[in-house]
Formats: C-alpha cells, structure tokens, sequence
C-alpha cells in the first residue's frame, strides 16, 4: 500500500488536525481558567478580610501605672462579686483616679487621649481579680479612637508626634482585645464588640430552627409520602417551589406587613426576625427532606406494610430515621443561608443601636451580618478593621455550619 | 413568662395523662390475658395526652390574646385610670409604663400617673395569671376526662392518633400556602392603597424618580414617583452586567467539570466553587464597596476618566456576577448531564474531539436547560439586595455608562422603609408596589424556567 494515498497523510489533513487540536487545548483552558478565576477571587476575598480583619480583633491601648493603695479604692470581695460593682468603684472616684495616674504616667497631653470609657476596663480587671488592688499595677486602657487612628498613620496630624512619642516609649501599643468578642455596638470602635449581634443572631436562629425544621419536615413527609395526585398538591408543590425563589427581601416585607402588624411591640425582636426567617427557610428544608425521603428505597416500605405497620408507622418508624441524616444537611444549610441574611431583618428594624445583649426572644436586637451592614457605613477608619474581624467571625460559623453538613453527608449518607 | 408556664403545665398534665391511659390499657390486658387490645398500649397513651394537649394548647393560645385586653379593662376600672389622658399616644406610654414595672420588666417609673397604676396592674396581672392557670387545668383535665372515659379494651386508638398525625401533616404543607398568600395579599393591600395617592401610570412609565418623605402626605407628587430608573438600574447591574461575567464564566466552570477534569480534580473544584455560593452577600456587598469600587475608580481615573464616581454600577455588577457563577454553573451541570450519553458517543466516533463535540453537540441540546438557568440566575441576581446597598448607591440614574452610581428596585425598598417617613406616606407605600413589581417578576422568571426545565427534561426521557 502506498503511503502517500493515505488521507491522513496530506499536509492539508495534518495542518486542519493540528489546528482542532490546538482549539481543544485552548478550550480546555479557558474552562480550567474559568474556575480558577472563580477560585482567586473567593481567595482574594478572604486575604483582604483577613488581612484587614486581623487588625480588627486588636485595639491601640494605654500603659497607665496606677497605685491602688496609695488611691485609697478598696474593694471588698464580697461587694466586688455583687453585680453592682462597677458602681461602687464609680462612687470610690475609680474615673478621677484613672485620670490622675493617666497624667502621671502619660503626661497631660498623653492623658487627654485616654478613651473616656476607659475606668470601666480598669473596673471590670478590679472584679476579675482584686488582688490588683494590693499593689501598685500597670493597667493597659483603651486609648481615644483619635489617638488610634493617629496610631495607624493617619487621623488628625496634631496627634502624629505625641502617638509617635508614646509609642516610642512602649505606653502606646496595640494590643489583642479579647474584649471584641464578649462587648455589644457602640459608636467609639475603640470600644465596639460583637458579643451584642451573636446573641442576637443566636436567639433568632433558635427561633428559626424551632418553627422551620418541624413544619419542613413535616410538609416534606406529606407531599412525598401521603398527598394524594390533586389540584390542591400540586398548589402547594407550587407555592414551595415558588418561595424558595422569592428574593429574600419580599420576606422582610410581608414580616414588616403581617407579623409586625400583629405584634407592634416586637419590633427588632428575635421573634419576628426568627420567623420571617423560618418562612424563607422552611422551603429550603421541605426539598431538601424530599429529597431525602425520596432516596429511601421503596423496598423498606414494602417490607414494613407486608409485616402489619400502618401507613404512619411504616413513616415514622422507618422511613423518617433513614431520611433524617439527608434531612439534617439539608436543614443545616438552610439555617446557614439564614444566618448570612441581611435585607429581611432590615425591612423589619431590627437596623437599631442595641448597645446591650438581648436578654430574650422578645428585647430588641441586632443581627450579625446586619452589625457588618452597620459597621460598613461608619466612616471612621477604626470601623474598617472591626468591620472586617465581624466578617471574620460570621464566615467562621458558616465554615463550622457547612463543615458539619459535609460531615453529615458522608458519615451517614447511604448508597443502597 | 406566663405562657412558658402555662405550656409547662399542659405537657406534664399531657404526660400524666399518656401514662395513666397505657396503665388502663395494660389493665385491660391483665384482665383478659388472651384477648387482644384494638391498639398497642402507648396508643391508647398519645390518644389521651393529645386530648389533654391539643385544647389546653388551643386555650393557652387564645388566652394570649384575651388575658392582656381583659387586664388593661381592670385597670381601666381603677379609680386611678380616670385621670389617664383620653386618648393618643401619652396614654399609651402610661400605659406601658406601668406595665412594664408591674410585670417586673423595668424597675422605675418616672411619670407620676404611671406609679399610681402600678398597684391595680400588679393585682391585675396576679388575677389574670391564676385565672389563666385555673382555666388550663379545667380545660386539660375535661378533655383527659372525657377521653379518658371512652378506653375500652375494643377502643381504636391508633386510628384515630394517627388521624390526628395526618392533619397535623396537612396542615404544617398548607402553611407554604399561606405564605404565599400572605405575601401576595400584603403586597396587593399595599399597593393598591399606594396608587390610591399615585397613579399607576406615572409610576410605571415616570423617569424621575426622587420620592420626598418629609412632604406631605395629601400633597405627594407624582412626577417623583417615576419607576423607570430603578428598572432600568435592575435591569443594567443584575440582568446585563452581572450576566456577562457569570454566563460564560459559569458555563465555561460547568463544561470543564463535567467533560474535562479528573474525577480528583472535580471533588475538589467542585466545593471551592459551591463557598462562593454560601459566602453572605453582606460580605459580598462589602468587598465590592471597600475594594473593588475604590479599584475600578482609580483604574477609570489613571485612563483619564476623571468623573468616575466611588459607588458604581459596574462594581456592583462584577461582584454580583461573581457570586452567581456557582448557580449558572450547576444548572449548566445539570443540563448537559440530562444530555443523553448515546449522543455524545456518536460524535466522538464520527471523529469530533471533545470541543467540538461540547459546541456542537452537546450545548445546543442542553439548550433550554441553560437558558432556564440563566432565567433563574437573573431572578436572583435582580432580587439580591445587599451587594446593590452597599456598592451601587441611592442615584437614580437613567443612564448607559456603567462607571455611574445607580440604584435598583431593592436598594429603594430599603431606603424608603428605613427611612423617615410614616407608614401612610406614598414613599413608605411605594417600597411595597416596588416590592410586588420584583415579586411578580421573579415569579414570572421562575415559572417559565421551571417548566422550560420540565419539557427540556421530557425530550430526552
């Protein structure tokens, strides 16, 4: 046979082959690129929140030398345990005692700058540990948010060369501030926490996952075990498919048109925000426990009918416990969706300054991710970095949420 | 904390009552060793603890209602509530006041008529709560009674527990009904209520937009309340922009995975793309406003467009994009793996590579499905909210330039009810007619995608 006749062989054939050849590779790469794309920026994200967030779980604090016993604040063990302690140091003269040692160690200058909160910090180390008291003690207090900026560089430029001063001296350092986690929103980000929107966001889930998990599930076992082929199933088929599309912002007006209608004294409580969330919600739960249930094979009801069980028996004895781990991922990605939900809790007002933890379902709170909103519309530099260390925070619960449901899937799904 | 009580109540009266009935069931057994009962024991159990519960619930729950009308109309018969103002809002205040301190909310009354009403709401309260736990009793201990009453060895009690069971399952389906409704029903109250100030028209087809809440409401004007704007913001950010990033980034992720990586690969690309989905878009909102809005400023700056402003629509729009890759992208997955494989294979063996068995082959019978995708995509990328907050701004701008501050349906939804104004003003009522114009199309978008989906998925079965 003759080499040349072989139509593989022309140069025209090998030029056209090499030119789809190269195509394809060119193909495959920009799909290979497109998910790296993809990749960068969710990495990109997550290095400027974290470089920016670091910063944000520190605070620019004060070296302050106080003498206690000089001072003359005593403090009673027993007085100090009662929760009106801070009062009691507040009437010895704690803040005028600050102050005076604050110009001592610091000069005058220097104790201008000194955040006017700051007794309380140096009150709240009293209680934790009275022994303080004993002795002369070198207390770190929170500077002003000015003498703060002016730490990182920028802020008014009159302060530049005292921060530069005192930070030369070791008076000015900038100090983790275990604080953040444990103080609620305020409008100095010197003294701002996050403790406030958690609890908050906290209660709220409680709320969403006590009315969306049960009415979920057992919407879900209804359709997929028992609706009987009607117009009014494929309604609620409907509706169900058709709320898991809603924007989540017309859920924060119907609960700002129906709940706080009908509760007017719940405004921005965990409540209401717990509910409109349960409603937005609960249609994530229903598919995903259908899902689920569907998955169970039909073999397992069959051999429960055969041996007596009722229909509901056959369910909730069988079927519910094998559906449960799906059920359970479905559901934890759900709540994860809530949690991360801004514009809902919006609409319905829980967007106020709640400077204190809420101390039930029905006080007024904020949320975590509506804190982040909040705190992204201040201007001042501080907020930035707080700003960034609550993002921080509220990735790290969606990271453990998520990871849980990852967990779940594979310990307990089954392949049958 | 009256009702945690009351609750508690019930549910030990209920436990009482589910183990005194499967005694008696037992004691029907013992009594006729070889007869059978009609139900197991623990049936006969729930019968009586759901007869002892469900109307103590019912109860408790209409008492909610009624015990804090009934104790304000005690009070309102002391002597001291004659000095109450008649009517308004200082009434109420009193009111609360007095309230709180009685039910140990706060502890200080600062107005002198709220003091003098502590004491008749102290004894209020403590009367209403006896009665309301008097009541709950007598009511659990009627249906634990009655039901109670009717056990006989013969007694079918799983049938009628697990009647009981099918409703509640019923019922916990028709609750999605409910909120469909009452979402329909809460914007269509509104709405109407708002074109009763604003004619429909003007605020479908207006090109102002620019609502004053502090005029006042008789005199609201409607040339202000023009829509087109907003749509138009919608339409450019999450529609046109947000699509041109995610369409072919999406579809592009979706071929790779399913046609080309590595099965290792795909476990763990696969989940790096579904973060991009679970990140908040609060987060999303806030990196497009701190990072990459200041970035495509400076970027328009340095090649001399010097009125490039820091809130743009064009960062609003990349970031959104951004975050709706992973959705474009598992729909696309979705659909060509709904492509049946025998097509694949015949273009492979007529000698097609890969690329051009995807283009030609695979992508145009996947079609519908990606379109349906693409349908879905944008109804979420115009209802998303916090990324258009925090990045495109409050500017009702009609305008193509996509460096400009814009502002879309959902960011006005925001502003106009958290704003000022009163709750009867036309712009508090217009977030509402906003709101229903982005339901009904959403609804419009996904039910035409749904049953695109349906039919594609029909062709191919």
């Amino acid at each position: 046979m003759n080499e040349a006749i072989l139509p593989t062989r022309t140069p025209a054939f090998e030029a056209r082959i090499r030119k789809r050849y190269a195509a394809e590779r060119r193909f495959k790469l920009a799909g290979l690129l497109s998910i790296l794309f993809s990749i960068a920026v969710l990495a990109f994200l997550l290095i400027t929140m974290a470089s920016n967030g670091i910063s944000g779980f520190k605070r620019v604090e004060l070296a302050v030398e106080i003498d206690f016993p000089e001072a003359g604040i005593t403090g009673d063990p027993a007085v100090l345990a009662q929760p009106n302690a801070i009062q009691s140091l507040e009437a010895q003269g704690l803040p005028a005692v600050v102050e005076f040692y604050a110009t001592q160690s610091l000069g005058e200058e220097g104790a201008q700058q000194i955040n006017s909160e700051a007794w309380r910090d140096v009150a709240k180390k009293i209680i934790a540990d009275p022994s303080l008291l004993g002795a002369k003690a070198t207390v770190m207090v929170p500077a002003s948010h000015k003498l703060a900026s002016a730490y990182s560089g920028d802020g008014q430029a009159s302060l530049q060369p005292l921060a530069k001063k005192l930070k030369a001296e070791g008076k000015l350092q900038k100090n983790f501030d275990f604080g953040f986690l444990s103080r609620s929103d305020a409008t100095d980000p010197q003294l701002v926490g996050i403790w406030g929107a958690l609890k908050g966001s906290m209660l709220t889930m409680v709320v969403t996952l006590a009315f969306a998990f049960p009415i979920g599930v057992l919407a879900a076992l209804y359709l997929e075990e028992y609706a009987p082929k009607n117009r009014w199933t494929d309604i609620i088929e409907v509706s169900i498919n058709n709320l898991a599309a809603v924007p989540s912002i017309i859920f924060g007006l119907l609960g700002l048109a129906v709940f706080l209608t009908v509760f007017p004294s719940y405004r921005s409580a965990p409540l209401i925000g717990g509910l409109t969330l349960a409603l937005m919600t609960m249609p994530v739960i229903v598919i995903a426990g259908r899902n689920a249930i569907k998955a169970v094979p039909p073999t397992i009801r069959d051999g429960a009918l055969a041996l007596g069980a009722s229909p509901i028996q056959v369910v909730f004895h069988h079927v519910l416990p094998l559906a449960l781990p799906g059920i359970l991922t479905g559901t934890i990605i759900g709540m994860a969706r809530a949690l991360g939900e801004t514009a809902p809790a919006l609409m319905i007002g829980m967007r106020a300054f709640v400077a204190t933890p809420p101390d039930g379902f029905t006080s007024p709170a904020t949320l975590l991710p509506v804190q982040i909103f909040l705190w992204s519309d201040e201007i001042d530099r501080g907020f930035v970095e707080r700003t960034s260390a609550a993002i921080i925070v509220l990735l790290l619960f969606l990271l453990v949420m998520n990871g849980l449901a990852i967990y779940l899937r594979n310990r307990f799904e089954k392949k049958w | 904390m009256s009702p945690a009580i009351l609750l508690l109540l019930a549910l030990g009266l209920g436990l009482a009552g589910w183990l005194a009935a499967r005694a008696r069931a037992w004691s029907f057994r013992r009594a006729v060793p070889d007869r059978r009962l009609a139900s197991l024991p623990s049936y006969y159990g729930w019968y009586v603890a759901l007869w002892i519960v469900i109307p103590a619930l019912l109860f408790i729950l209409a008492w909610g209602f009624v015990a804090p009308m009934l104790v304000t109309q005690s009070v309102m018969a002391d002597p001291a509530a004659a000095h109450l103002p008649v009517f308004g809002l200082q009434r109420e205040t009193i009111l609360a006041e007095a309230r709180a301190v009685a039910s140990g909310a706060s502890h200080a009354v600062f107005n002198p008529l709220a003091k003098e009403l502590v004491e008749p709401y102290r004894d209020a309260l403590t009367r209403m709560n006896a009665i309301g736990i008097a009541a709950t009793l007598v009511v659990a201990f009627l249906g634990g009674a009655w039901s109670f009453t009717r056990l006989r060895p013969d007694f079918r009690a799983r049938t009628r527990v697990e009647r009981i069971v099918m409703l509640t399952l019923l019922l916990a389906s028709l609750v999605a009904i409910l909120t469909t409704l009452g979402i329909f029903l809460s914007l269509v109250f509104e709405t109407v209520r708002f074109f009763g100030m604003i004619d429909p028209i003007s605020f479908l087809f207006g090109t102002h937009w620019g609502p004053d809440p502090m005029s006042s409401v008789e005199a609201a004007d409607p040339s202000r309340f023009g829509a087109i704007p907003l749509f138009w913001g919608t339409i450019y950010i999450g529609a046109i922009i947000a699509m041109i990033v995610a369409i072919p980034l999406g579809l592009m992720s979706a071929i790779y995975l399913t046609q080309y990586a590595s099965p290792t690969w795909r476990k763990w690309l696969k989940p790096a793309l579904e973060i991009l989905a679970g990140v908040p878009t609060v987060v999303y909102g806030y990196f497009a406003a701190l990072t990459i809005a200041p970035a495509i400023r400076d970027l328009a700056n340095s090649i001399g467009i010097s009125n490039a402003s820091s809130e743009s629509a064009l960062a609003a729009g990349l970031v959104m994009g951004v975050m709706i890759i992973p959705f474009v992208s598992s729909m696309a997955d979705d659909s060509i793996a709904a492509v049946p494989q025998a097509m694949r294979d015949g273009s492979l063996a007529m000698g097609a590579t890969t690329n051009e068995t995807i283009r030609r082959v695979l992508v145009p019978a996947a079609l519908p499905g990606i379109v349906a995708g693409v349908m879905l995509a944008i109804s979420r990328a115009i209802g998303e909210t916090m990324i258009v907050v925090m990045a495109a701004g409050y500017a009702a701008n009609l305008s193509g330039n996509p460096l400009e501050a814009m502002t879309t349906v959902t960011v006005q939804i925001v502003a106009m009810l958290t704003g000022e104004a009163s709750f009867d003003h036309p712009a508090t009522l217009s977030a509402f007619a906003l709101g229903f114009v982005l339901f009904l199309v959403t609804l419009g978008l996904n039910i035409v995608a749904l049953r695109v989906v349906k039919r594609f998925r029909e062709a191919y079965e």
